[in-house]
């Protein structure tokens, strides 16, 4: 699958989709390959602020627990949650309807240490 | 070869082995309605032999050989002085006085050195056959169909096992298995590994069968409640309170363990192992701590989300008030507590039958 050219992705495979001051956060395709089978999702509560690069989700897939990383700091202002009971829509869908979370962007300097679908291609293609 | 077929792999106890080949889930489910070829070369063998063979073991495992004959294998434990499990194995009698000991292959070499050390005073010899013996584990409704045509040798029932020939390569085939469905475990010479891989991939092709990695026999295990050695057995866990009483047999005269798992079988321990489902969703995992009236009463000894079920499970080794069936417990997942019940175990009984006749395996 394409990464699509419109998002921002982190060095931990959370992309942001950017709208206004506010971005959509969800794990990449190749992250939801990697982690195959996820079976569950610890949302974070609405209002947290969450801190650029620091835990703001939990998945779990059968085997493993892996942490989602805040691609900026901010406050959740939505979350997802038809994951509570379809968790699969990241593996189906990882940039559309497995979308996890919405936070205000607080400081949009943070934006300019993401990595843009073309350095993150490549840095999957390294892995 | 496994890398071949798109395998994740792991370093386990120094195998490097596929933890997936394509997802846990569906090799799961498909060793559940079909069938499923898992790589065991890991675990290790040792041959017992000697006109005290059987005198032997008799002290040494805590299971009777008397309901053992040429032909069947049988689970044990084997355990310290003190009650604790050293290791649990399967136990093939070859003959009348040689047997075929099947352990966990992290625990090789401490089982070999506790055998020789307990063997001075029989007349026995002990032999580590580990690096020779290639095993693979055929599983599912459909193993059957797929050894049958391979081989025209009556099929034993289940517990029971033959040698034969298959394709030329001399192996031992037991009907027994780590899944709870009908199924086959096959010994042979290691060398052979590859070509008997193959040859059961392609006459399972028309059955669906699949390679297995070591996700799914865990996952598959858990369902089943079979233990896992550094799990629910340990150096610090008693047969007892692993709720493995029926593997301890204390008709059969004495044996190493043999006081404390008395006493532990008469007035019952602090501690025992239960099954429990979660009631909240949540996944428990090996470690987390469990609760009950606010305080800390155990741990989960394994726990994983269950492809036949749909739901979280587990299981915990908690004080003994609170593992009756229905009671409420709580197991904390990173900083929350979630709801979970204790139930009845197992998740998943053995659908092979009897005789180990294919049954179509049930999925909820």
């Amino acid at each position: 699958m394409e990464n699509p050219k419109e998002l921002k992705y982190t060095k931990e495979h959370e992309w942001i989709k950017i709208e206004n001051d506010v971005g959509t956060v969800g794990i990449t395709d190749f992250a939801q390959n990697a982690l195959t089978d996820i079976v569950f999702v610890e949302l974070p509560e609405k209002g947290k602020i969450v801190e650029q690069l620091k835990t703001a989700a939990t998945i779990e897939s059968v085997k493993s627990v892996s942490d989602v990383y805040a691609p900026v700091s901010g406050e959740v202002v939505k979350v997802n949650e038809e994951l509570k009971d379809h968790p699969e829509l990241i593996n189906n869908d990882p940039y559309g309807k497995g979308w996890i979370f919405k936070v205000r962007i607080a400081d949009k300097n943070e934006l300019n240490s993401l990595m843009s679908s073309k350095e993150y291609a490549k840095m999957t293609k390294e892995e | 070869m496994h890398e071949q077929l798109g395998a994740k792999m792991v370093d386990f106890g120094g195998w490097y082995m596929p933890v997936y080949y394509t997802s846990v889930i569906d090799e799961h489910i498909t060793t559940r309605t079909k069938a499923g070829l898992f790589d065991i070369c890991h675990m290790g063998e040792f041959i017992v032999k000697g006109n005290d063979s059987k005198r032997f073991l008799q002290k040494i495992l805590t299971n009777n050989l008397d309901k053992l004959c040429t032909g069947k294998a049988m689970y044990s434990l084997m355990c310290y002085e003190n009650g604790t499990c050293v290791d649990d194995l399967f136990v093939y009698q070859l003959n009348e006085n040689e047997f075929m000991i099947v352990v966990n292959s992290s625990t090789i070499d401490k089982d070999f050195e506790w055998l020789k050390r307990h063997s001075k005073e029989f007349d026995v010899s002990i032999i580590n056959i580990s690096e020779q013996t290639g095993k693979l584990d055929l599983q599912g409704p459909l193993a059957e169909k797929i050894l049958k045509k391979l081989t025209s040798v009556d099929f034993p029932t289940r517990f029971h096992f033959v040698e034969l020939d298959v394709a030329g390569i001399k192996t031992l085939f037991s009907r027994t298995g780590y899944t709870a469905e009908d199924g086959f475990e096959l010994y042979f010479p290691i060398k052979e590994t590859e070509k008997m891989w193959n040859l059961l991939m392609e006459a399972g092709k028309e059955y669906g069968l699949k390679p297995i990695g070591l996700g799914a026999r865990d996952t598959l295990r858990i369902e089943a409640c079979y233990s896992l050695y550094g799990h629910e057995l340990n150096e610090n866990i008693t047969p007892i309170e692993a709720n493995l009483g029926w593997t301890v047999k204390l008709g059969k005269g004495d044996f190493i363990g043999r006081s404390v798992l008395e006493k532990q079988k008469e007035s019952g321990t602090e501690k025992i192992l239960v099954a429990f489902e979660m009631i909240d969703k949540g996944i428990p995992r090996e470690h987390y701590s469990v609760f009950a009236d606010n305080r800390e009463i155990g741990y989960v000894t394994s726990g994983t989300y269950s492809p036949t079920f749909k739901k979280p499970l587990g299981r915990a080794l908690i004080k003994k008030e609170f593992s009756h069936v229905g009671d409420r417990i709580n197991i904390k997942v990173r900083d929350k507590l979630y709801n979970a019940v204790v139930v009845k175990k197992p998740f998943y009984k053995y659908k092979g039958g009897k005789n180990g006749k294919s049954e179509r395996a049930e999925i909820h």
